[in-house]
């Protein structure tokens, strides 16, 4: 009986939940110092001078440094396709682009003595004219590097034909915000440095990609790649947010090698808020078109993305957006523009689905805007237009290729769970009463893409003399429980026990090569990766194992449940892991192991449906979740229950976009959202119990069969749950709430429908 | 998330804790449950020298019986008043805001002389106790005060209490079956309130408080609607002037429109429970 498909408890749990993990805050470096940061208090504004002499002169100061002290050049924009000329000093210098931005280095005996005397470090401005919305940066009237003479830092500009729409019985436009968010890992973001006896730099960081880190690291040092150890402790999530090396960083690593001493860089949840990057926030035009009776026949969606004052990976997100523009559904003709802007607030990342989650929500907002118009029930109305089974793979209007799907049935499963004839019913029933709370059913079918980079990743199986077994991977596991899940597949490739077998990933000298964990690419690759070399350990036992046995290769049976190689047919006589081992230790002087490099194959497309229900107060403007059923498809699961807590954790963020987050500014670059106090981070307490359920429809990209689910729960939910507030108010006129769906925005919208009914103007009436 | 660096004593009598203030003047901050000072502190927005920890003084946590009135301990925590049993049949009121502050950490740790000393119009506790008409006893070196809740609160974070004062009891009129409602509208479960309203049937002449959580810079009363509720007008009528009268905030999660609107909503849906 295979292990894989079980629902295996996670091996990480015990340590994380009893004695705590081992974060790189946590690290015991004796004599080490302590970084922080003084950093911009303007959202925009020229650096007169920097006085930092009662900051020298206080308690415990070893060194207070500024851009020019560095002497290092700045980080180009990390895509060669992002406006080059925007690079990002390592601090600010000469211009402070957002509130938050690092300006000077403080290294003090502790972190008590360093944040003292940053306090006593003045930074003289002269501000300058800010600009936070991007729409207003698209004008280029403010501009962030005037040297480059536009905001502009990366555009789709594939042009809009007039005709677009011509044939469309309706045609129905939003404007839709996808608001800024925080991804707000419980950990935030930390790394330690130091110089080893041989005088390379070791590097802890909490990360995504410890080699990631190394090869940024070397290049913004410029220090050679081997001189260079990262390692990556337990890290406290990442949500695709610590995929990347910030400049904080680079000067941990920088301060370690002018002072000679260990150099902790621990940051506050303050800190935090303004200096690992944001998600999402984009401001989407769509346009759908179609026949009266609910075929799509045209789709437009124009994007401007909000990058943050340095173009990093969130600038390029529109691309993302444009890949899944369509989603689900066969449409024959579809456009697409986008043009990413600097603006004065922090850079924009990967945030869980970068990029895809904005394409769902606009395409399933557009579908709910379009079913209202047409009067189409939102679930009869998806299903007219669902991609077939039979027709995959299948190329989409902007050129995405589908690998394979299955949609009709994790919608009407997912219909089914939720009691859709029941729900509708008590909706109507609610509407008649006319009472304050009322039911909203939102639906969302959604796919997205998984695996999306171009690279491989490594993988390796070594068998040790005793038996046991120790993988490497390439992946960077921060919560997705990979110590469990590649063990399994181990396991049952091998039949050793899953206890004796180590994971080891995130160490640059154990690791020698790898990608990281992001993109939900982990399984697909790397685990399909360890799994190939878990394969081809088998081989080379066997060839031993007959070696041994003085037989034919081919004649060689692994009897896994006993974990041995014996002759077919005569079990009694065999050999045993230690034994083959050993063997291989004796005969090759090289250890039994088989290393992969894994290239893949293509990007792989989960897909599903979300149903969710929410109660919304029409007087105070409070919206309930209520409950939310989740059915995704993210191929061949490996093990349930870790795949179920992708999906729970990915709908608790996913609906807490729609209802309760977002980082707000004020005119002046101000954030306004700088804390939990202030951002709401949801909670248990907000949320149902969910109904999470799958569909396995394998992908044959990967012999796993395996697609991502890392981010399924965040991209099916956000439009599921806003879909169901602005369903709750259909009745009163309301065809849209921009998220998140605050009290005041709900009332809001109440406000605007009742007034447009007053008037007698029927709102947002398009024409063919 | 480091304070400034501060001196701390941790005072074993109320006479001990007024004298350091006294000694320290401006420059010392009572400490109780630290709940809503330690954040101030860590944010640097509070950078006291001497922190006078009163938390292990004897004596400050009860609830006694005093008659016509309830007498509540400065030291008492939130939790502490929700489940107290007299406070349970005689302010019903009181254990049930009491227990819908924060979460539960912050109920254990949080007082209710704190919560009221902080002055904070967001904090659920002042309206009940302005809603009540309660009474506040502070002790200065000179020796004990009373105040009137209608005194107390002065300004934004402002209240009665001198810089050498303690707040040390908290009484409020016995309720037993008198009708209430409090309406507290909250983005998350643990979220102050956006707006907050309590209602309350008075003993005596009948009539009906109401007071405000989180609409101006002050814990205040709704005059208006109290005098409507007083001249015959139906709840529905008394709510519509909730807000009349007072000064009202715009913020992050409310202009001053809908929060004008959330006050007037909330004020009757809190009326309409304490009169049935
Ligand atoms: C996450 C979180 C959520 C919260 N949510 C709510 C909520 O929903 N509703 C709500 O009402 N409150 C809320 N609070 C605040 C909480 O109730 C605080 O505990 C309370 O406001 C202050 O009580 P404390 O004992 O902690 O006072 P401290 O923080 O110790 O002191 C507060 C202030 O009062 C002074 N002080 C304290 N005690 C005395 C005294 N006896 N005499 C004179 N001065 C004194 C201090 O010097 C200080 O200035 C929340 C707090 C947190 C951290």
């Amino acid at each position: 009986m295979s292990i894989l498909g079980n629902r295996v408890l996670r091996r990480e749990d015990p340590k994380l939940l009893t004695t705590g993990g081992t974060y790189v805050g946590d690290l015991d470096l004796p004599s080490a110092l302590s970084l922080t940061f003084v950093r911009a208090t303007i959202a925009h504004g020229r650096i007169l001078g920097v006085d930092s002499k009662d900051a020298k002169r206080a308690p415990g100061v070893v060194g207070v440094f500024t851009c020019d002290d560095m002497g290092l050049a700045p980080m180009p924009p990390s895509m060669a396709f992002l406006n080059q000329a925007m690079a990002r000093p390592l601090l600010a210098s000469g211009v402070v682009r957002y509130v938050g931005e690092a300006v000077v280095a403080v290294v003090a005996e502790s972190a008590a003595a360093a944040t003292d005397a940053a306090e006593l470090v003045v930074i003289d401005y002269e501000p300058l004219a800010v600009v936070v919305d991007p729409l207003e940066a698209l004008k280029d009237e403010t501009l962030l590097f005037p040297e480059v003479g536009t905001n502009n830092c990366f555009e789709l500009q594939f042009g809009h034909d007039d005709r677009f729409f011509e044939g469309c019985d309706v045609v129905v436009r939003q404007r839709i915000i996808n608001q800024r968010v925080a991804p707000c890992p419980l950990e935030t973001r930390a790394a330690a440095a130091l110089l080893e006896g041989d005088g390379r730099l070791l590097f802890y960081s909490s990360t995504q990609s410890a080699h990631g880190v190394r090869d940024t690291l070397a290049s913004s040092l410029d220090l050679a790649k081997e001189s260079i150890h990262v390692i990556t402790p337990d890290v406290g999530g990442g949500f695709g947010a610590k995929a990347t090396v910030y400049p904080e960083d680079v000067v941990t690593a920088w301060c370690a090698r002018r002072l000679g001493r260990p150099i902790v860089w621990s940051e506050t949840r303050s800190e935090s808020m303004l200096g690992l990057g944001h998600g999402r926030a984009q401001v989407q035009d769509v346009e759908i078109g179609g026949t009266r009776d609910g075929r799509i026949l045209a789709y437009r969606i124009d994007v401007v993305q909000d990058a943050g004052a340095y173009p990093a990976i969130g600038a390029m997100l529109p691309f993302m957006t444009r890949t899944m523009a369509t989603g689900v559904y066969d449409i024959a003709r579809a456009e697409f523009n986008s043009t990413s802007v600097v603006t004065n607030t922090v850079p924009t990342v990967a945030y869980r689905g970068a990029g895809r989650p904005e394409a769902a929500a606009a395409i399933e907002r557009a579908m709910d805007c379009y079913a209202a118009e047409i009067a189409m029930d939102p679930g009869e109305l998806r299903r007219k237009n669902l991609i077939a089974a039979d027709v995959f793979p299948y190329t989409t209007p902007t050129g995405t290729e589908y690998d394979s799907g299955n949609y009709v049935p994790a919608l009407d499963l997912a219909l089914e769970m939720a009691g859709y004839p029941k729900l509708r019913a008590d909706q109507q029933a609610r509407r008649r009463a006319g009472g304050s709370r009322q039911l909203g059913i939102g639906l969302s079918s959604y796919v997205e893409i998984t695996n999306g980079v171009p690279e491989g990743e490594y993988g390796a199986v070594e068998i040790l003399p005793n038996g046991k077994a120790i993988v490497r991977t390439g992946t960077s596991p921060h919560g997705q429980g990979h110590h469990t899940s590649w063990a399994m597949l181990v396991a049952d490739q091998l039949g050793i026990a899953m206890e004796d077998i180590e994971v080891i990933h995130g160490d640059t000298d154990l690791v020698p090569r790898g990608v990281g964990t992001f993109g939900s690419r982990s399984l697909q690759i790397g685990g399909a990766a360890v799994n190939q070399a878990a394969i081809e350990v088998v081989d080379k036992a066997r060839a031993l194992a007959a070696d041994l046995l003085e037989a034919d290769v081919a004649d060689i049976v692994l009897d896994k449940p006993g974990a041995t190689f014996h002759v077919a047919g005569t079990p009694s006589i065999s050999r045993g892991w230690a034994e083959l081992a050993q063997a291989s230790l004796e005969r090759a002087g090289e250890p039994l192991m088989a290393e992969v490099d894994l290239p893949t194959a293509g990007a792989t497309f989960p897909f599903g449906t979300h149903v969710a229900v929410v109660e919304v107060d029409t007087e105070t403007g409070q919206v309930r979740l209520v409950s939310h059923v989740a059915v995704d498809d993210a191929g061949r699961i490996l093990n349930p229950l870790l795949a179920e807590g992708q999906v729970h954790g990915g709908i608790a963020q996913g609906a807490a976009q729609a209802l309760v987050e977002e980082f707000s500014y004020d005119a002046a670059g101000n954030p306004l959202t700088g804390n939990f106090a202030d951002y709401s981070i949801i909670s248990a307490a907000e949320l149902p119990s969910f109904d999470a359920a799958f569909t396995e429809t394998p992908t044959p990209r990967n012999a796993l069969g395996a697609k991502g689910i890392g981010e399924s729960g965040t991209i099916g939910s956000t439009p599921a749950v806003q879909n169901a507030v602005v369903d709750a108010l259909s009745h009163l006129g309301v065809r849209h709430v921009d998220m998140a769906t605050t009290p005041e925005r709900v009332w809001l919208a109440i406000q605007a429908a009742r007034a447009d009914a007053g008037n007698g103007t029927k709102s947002r009436k398009g024409a063919a | 998330m480091i304070p400034a660096s501060f001196d701390y004593v941790r005072a074993d009598s109320l006479d001990q804790a007024t004298g350091l203030l006294e000694r320290h003047g401006d420059g010392a901050k009572v400490l109780a449950g630290g709940h809503s000072l330690l954040p101030l502190m860590k944010l640097r927005l509070a950078v006291p020298e001497v922190l006078v920890d009163i938390g292990r003084i004897p004596g400050l946590s009860y609830v006694r019986d005093g008659g016509d009135h309830l007498a509540v301990g400065a030291l008492t925590t939130h939790d502490e008043i929700a489940r107290s049993p007299l406070v349970g049949s005689q302010l019903p009121l009181l254990a049930h805001v009491a227990g819908q502050i924060g979460d539960p950490q912050v109920r254990h740790r949080g007082t209710i002389g704190g919560s009221l000393a902080h002055g904070d119009p967001a904090s659920d506790l002042p309206a009940v106790v302005l809603a009540l008409r309660g009474t506040l006893v502070l002790r200065g070196p000179g020796g004990s005060r009373e105040v009137d809740s209608e005194a107390f609160h002065l300004g934004f974070l402002e209240t009665a209490v001198a810089p050498d004062e303690i707040l040390t009891e908290i009484r409020l009129p016995k309720m037993g079956e008198l009708g209430w409602g409090f309406e507290k509208l909250t983005k998350r479960a643990q979220d102050w309130a956006i707006v907050g309203a309590v209602a309350a049937r008075l003993d005596g002449d009948g009539s009906t408080a109401i007071a405000l959580i989180n609409v101006g810079p002050v814990p205040a009363r709704a005059l208006a609607a109290e005098a409507a509720l007083e001249a015959g007008s139906s709840p529905a009528e008394a709510a519509a002037r909730a807000d009349d009268g007072i000064e009202v905030s715009g913020d992050l999660n409310a202009s001053e429109a809908f929060r004008r609107h959330l006050t007037r909503v909330l004020v009757g849906r809190a009326l309409e429970k304490a009169l049935v």
